[in-house]
């Protein structure tokens, strides 16, 4: 087809191999667009031929249906009603809404994730009943009409019955049909996942902004992996705290840092209700690399020798780059962990700013563990 | 023969409803140019979708953009393209591969609506023809320009040329002809008859009274007119220009091919123009015959009225704070329509105030199919919701203006006042929504600077794009651009000098 050059030059030039000043025009928008319920829009990459054009906020519109003068249209960065299809020619900025299985599809393939294979043979056993075929006896609720038809319809023109003319046919005993089952027996795999975030002062506003996309697509990826998926979170200075959702991304404390208290607290949780036989455990770890001491290093080091590397399907640190933070806590697990081969299931990965965000969400799930 | 011309026949079974829906849209007094139908596979109809309707286009990065988000929509089940239709002498008609028979009907009868549009509609009646040809051409033109002077060349030569597209005279195809004269100021003097009284026009009197009938204040105003006119005459352009590209073309220091493609370009701006100023009444008629061809003359069965349904709804549904062209224009068609049925219009029934008799007027006068093909003759959009948009018809429509809240940062709906709903709308479609922009002053500065000038209406421009713009207007002029708008009330002038931009403050009069 013609428009495989036009696409592929297009492909070219957003991925900046040719082009480079059409970048600028590029919006790639974030990553992660609206949410809405189990929807999220997100942004295909479109260039915008620059052009004389209106201030959109200063302009308004005329639209349709009920409501009275003072009543929200919808949040004010975009047009209310854009993005109609049309024939001719028209620019319109393209957000595709999709449910959050596709999204996760988009995102392994897009990244080229591996699927996750569930640990062990000790996953949780479901039992489901299928229908599987036909039998001649069961309960009429679950009669099959045409096969019952068709036996009886075999049955009269066999027995010589049948008459085209005036085409009776009356099904006997014999003739019934129903439906049948068995029941299958499917493994069930459980995960859950442990979001540790330091919240002292050096962690700033867009810091937290970039925790919050990248786990959310964490929890996209594995949602779409494991049936059943459980999230704690748990914030901490210098002392830990087990929080809910909301209040992991949007509380601020200040103080110090000790990072093992964390790490003693995602312990003792999956102590108590997550033992490692029957979950898939990911715990997450964010931070700037600021800790407390050389002591309190050594104190996390132990614990994920002994506790957390070995009950998890892999353990991830997360080191966000802050003005504040000394960032030396990623060089003391490299240091004492063989980082980046296969048999240590610690990733760790750097995350320096939003656009890094896809690198690093790549490298935390591209292990396939 | 030329491959798109190969139209594949459509299966046995449509070729027999194409040919009954078009003997019954003939009989309903539609007129069309031959209608050509072909069926193709949905990626197919994606790449036509993104040239525009057309098969063959020159190569530019943008359709591919198109092609990703049409597919993409397709694939992950977002929208579907069901008709597709162009403008052309034969027309050419898409069908998609796999739809429902009521699905192609209903887009077979919509389609002979649009063709029939394309041929009658005064604003589609100067566009070219024979475009699929044109367009053809183009792109081998342009093919040959990438042979000789490379792929990125020319692509970010059209790219420039591009932005610039939306700064085109809309309604100039419909004027007659200026011939170069008339261009030329007339009475051009030599330069040392300026000031000259006895070159002045006066008033015819008596010698003995011209003293009283051209008195020294008159010649006085006559002397300074004359002296603006001959002003003038050094300004270039002498009146300010709406078809900027037309300027450029003939004006900017461009290469052979430059120019080429730049007229390429606005060649297809003009096309496509007309399609922009006529969408609400043109999908309003193509709707309003599906429907009337669908339900009354026993095209379609009894088993398919739910899917047809389904997907006419689907055609006009109202979204909220959206305004769906396809369902403003049919239900305006029905509403004049039904008043020329009932004789609501002339001045009786203007000038009558009893509310009761308004809503119970029936003059029995059986008007109402003759006016809509009336309507769908002469009217663009502005000119269709100036004269028909009523106070009935935007109260029943629930029809509202909304604005941008900068306090809340939302969008609210702001009035339901028939007049600003109106207002709103004929502000929205005029120029089909773009800031009017027209050449002022191509010696600006006496430096040979470019300068355009934004008739401000009330909206600002946006100051990211309008540099942006400015920049890829240098590239054409190749001296300092300048164009003169307003920030709220404030004159306001926005240079690019090549290097650096800069904004000022702009006394337009001085």
């Amino acid at each position: 087809m013609r428009i495989r050059q036009d696409h592929s030059r297009f492909r070219q030039i957003v991925r900046g191999k040719v082009r480079q000043n059409l970048r600028q025009y590029i919006s790639s928008g974030e990553l992660i667009g609206k949410q809405g319920k189990d929807r999220v829009s997100i942004p295909v990459p479109q260039i915008d031929i620059p052009r004389f054009r209106f201030n959109s906020q200063d302009g308004g519109g005329v639209g349709q249906g009920e409501g009275e003068p003072g009543d929200s249209l919808g949040p004010g960065d975009q047009e209310p009603g854009e993005g109609e299809a049309g024939e001719g020619e028209g620019e319109k900025a393209l957000e595709v809404d999709v449910t959050l299985d596709e999204l996760a599809q988009i995102l392994g393939e897009e990244l080229q994730l591996p699927r996750i294979e569930p640990r062990g043979e000790k996953a949780v056993v479901t039992e489901r009943d299928k229908y599987t075929g036909i039998r001649p006896v069961g309960p009429n609720s679950l009669r099959n009409f045409k096969r019952t038809y068709k036996a009886a319809l075999k049955r009269s023109i066999a027995m010589g019955q049948y008459n085209a003319k005036n085409p009776v046919i009356l099904p006997i005993k014999d003739d019934m049909r129903y439906r049948s089952w068995s029941t299958v027996k499917s493994p069930q795999s459980n995960a859950v996942v442990i979001y540790m975030m330091d919240v002292s002062g050096s962690m700033g506003d867009e810091q937290k902004e970039i925790v919050r996309i990248e786990s959310f697509w964490i929890n996209t990826w594995l949602k779409s992996q494991y049936e059943g998926i459980e999230t704690r979170y748990i914030v901490h200075d210098a002392t830990a705290r087990e929080v809910d959702e909301h209040t992991f991304f949007h509380t601020r404390e200040s103080g110090g840092t000790m990072i093992s208290s964390a790490y003693r607290l995602a312990a003792q949780i999956l102590d108590a209700d997550y033992p490692s036989a029957d979950w898939n455990i990911y715990p997450f770890h964010f931070s700037d690399g600021d800790n407390w001491s050389v002591d309190d290093t050594r104190a996390c080091v132990q614990l994920l020798k002994d506790v957390l590397i070995p009950s998890s399907n892999q353990f991830s640190y997360g080191q966000v780059e802050s003005p504040y933070g000394s960032g030396q806590f990623i060089k003391d697990l490299k240091d004492n962990f063989k980082v980046g081969d296969d048999e240590c299931a610690l990733v760790c990965s750097e995350i320096k700013n939003k656009d890094a965000i896809v690198g690093s969400i790549k490298e935390f799930l591209g292990t396939g563990r | 023969m030329i491959q798109y011309l190969k139209v594949r026949p459509l299966p046995d079974v449509l070729e027999g409803w194409r040919q009954k829906i078009e003997r019954i849209a003939s009989g309903l007094g539609l007129d069309f140019f031959d209608t050509r139908f072909e069926m193709v596979s949905y990626d197919k109809m994606s790449e036509i979708a993104s040239y525009g309707g057309f098969p063959t286009r020159y190569p530019h990065w943008r359709f591919g953009m198109e092609y990703e988000r049409l597919s993409k929509s397709h694939t992950y089940g977002l929208s579907k393209i069901y008709e597709l239709v162009i403008n052309n002498d034969p027309c050419y008609a898409y069908l998609l591969e796999g739809n429902e028979f009521v699905d192609q009907k209903l887009v077979m009868a919509h389609v002979y609506g649009h063709a029939d549009f394309f041929k009658h509609n005064f604003w589609f009646s100067r566009t070219n023809r024979r475009m699929l040809d044109t367009m053809a051409n183009h792109a081998t033109r342009i093919r040959r320009y990438q042979d000789l002077y490379g792929v990125t060349v020319v692509e970010e030569f059209i790219d420039v040329c591009l932005s610039l597209e939306n700064l085109i005279d809309l309604h100039s195809p419909y004027r007659p002809k200026n011939t170069e004269k008339d261009d030329r100021p007339k009475g051009d003097l030599p330069d040392e008859l300026i000031g000259d009284v006895d070159s002045l026009p006066r008033l015819q009197a008596k010698e003995y009274m011209d003293e009283y009938v051209n008195p020294e204040n008159f010649m006085e105003q006559q002397r300074k007119k004359q002296k603006d006119e001959t002003d003038k005459q050094t300004k270039f352009p002498v009146s300010a220009q709406r078809d900027v590209m037309l300027f450029l073309m003939q004006e900017a220091p461009l290469t052979r091919w430059q120019r080429n493609v730049l007229g390429i370009v606005r060649d297809e701006a003009y096309y496509f123009a007309p399609q922009g100023m006529t969408k609400i009444l043109n999908e309003g008629w193509a709707s309003y015959w599906h429907t009337h061809m669908m339900t009354r003359t026993g095209i379609m069965e009894g088993s398919e009225v739910i899917d047809y349904a389904d997907r006419h709804s689907r055609c006009t549904v109202m979204h909220k704070g959206r305004l769906n062209p396809y369902k403003l224009g049919i239900e305006l068609f029905r509403h004049i329509e039904e008043r020329w049925n009932l004789g609501r219009f002339g001045k009786d029934y203007e000038e009558c105030s009893d509310m009761a008799e308004r809503a119970n007027w029936n003059r029995q006068t059986g008007l109402g199919r003759e006016k809509i093909f009336e309507v769908r003759k002469h009217h663009n959009d502005i000119t269709f919701l100036d004269e028909y948009l009523t106070p009935e018809f935007c109260a029943e429509h629930k029809l509202f203006t909304f604005g941008h809240n900068a306090r809340a940062n939302e969008w609210q709906i702001a009035s339901r006042e028939f007049k600003e709903v109106k207002t709103k709308l004929l502000t929205q479609l005029t120029n089909m929504g773009q800031p009017v922009i027209e050449v002022d002053d191509a010696n600006f500065n006496n430096r040979s600077e470019l300068l355009l000038t934004h008739r401000h209406d009330g909206v600002d421009l946006d100051v990211s794009y309008g540099q942006a713009t400015l920049q890829n207007l240098y590239r054409l002029w190749k001296r300092p651009v300048h164009i003169a708008t307003s920030k709220g009330d404030r004159p306001t002038l926005l240079s690019f000098d090549g290097k650096d931009h800069s904004e000022a403050e702009f006394d337009q009069s001085a």
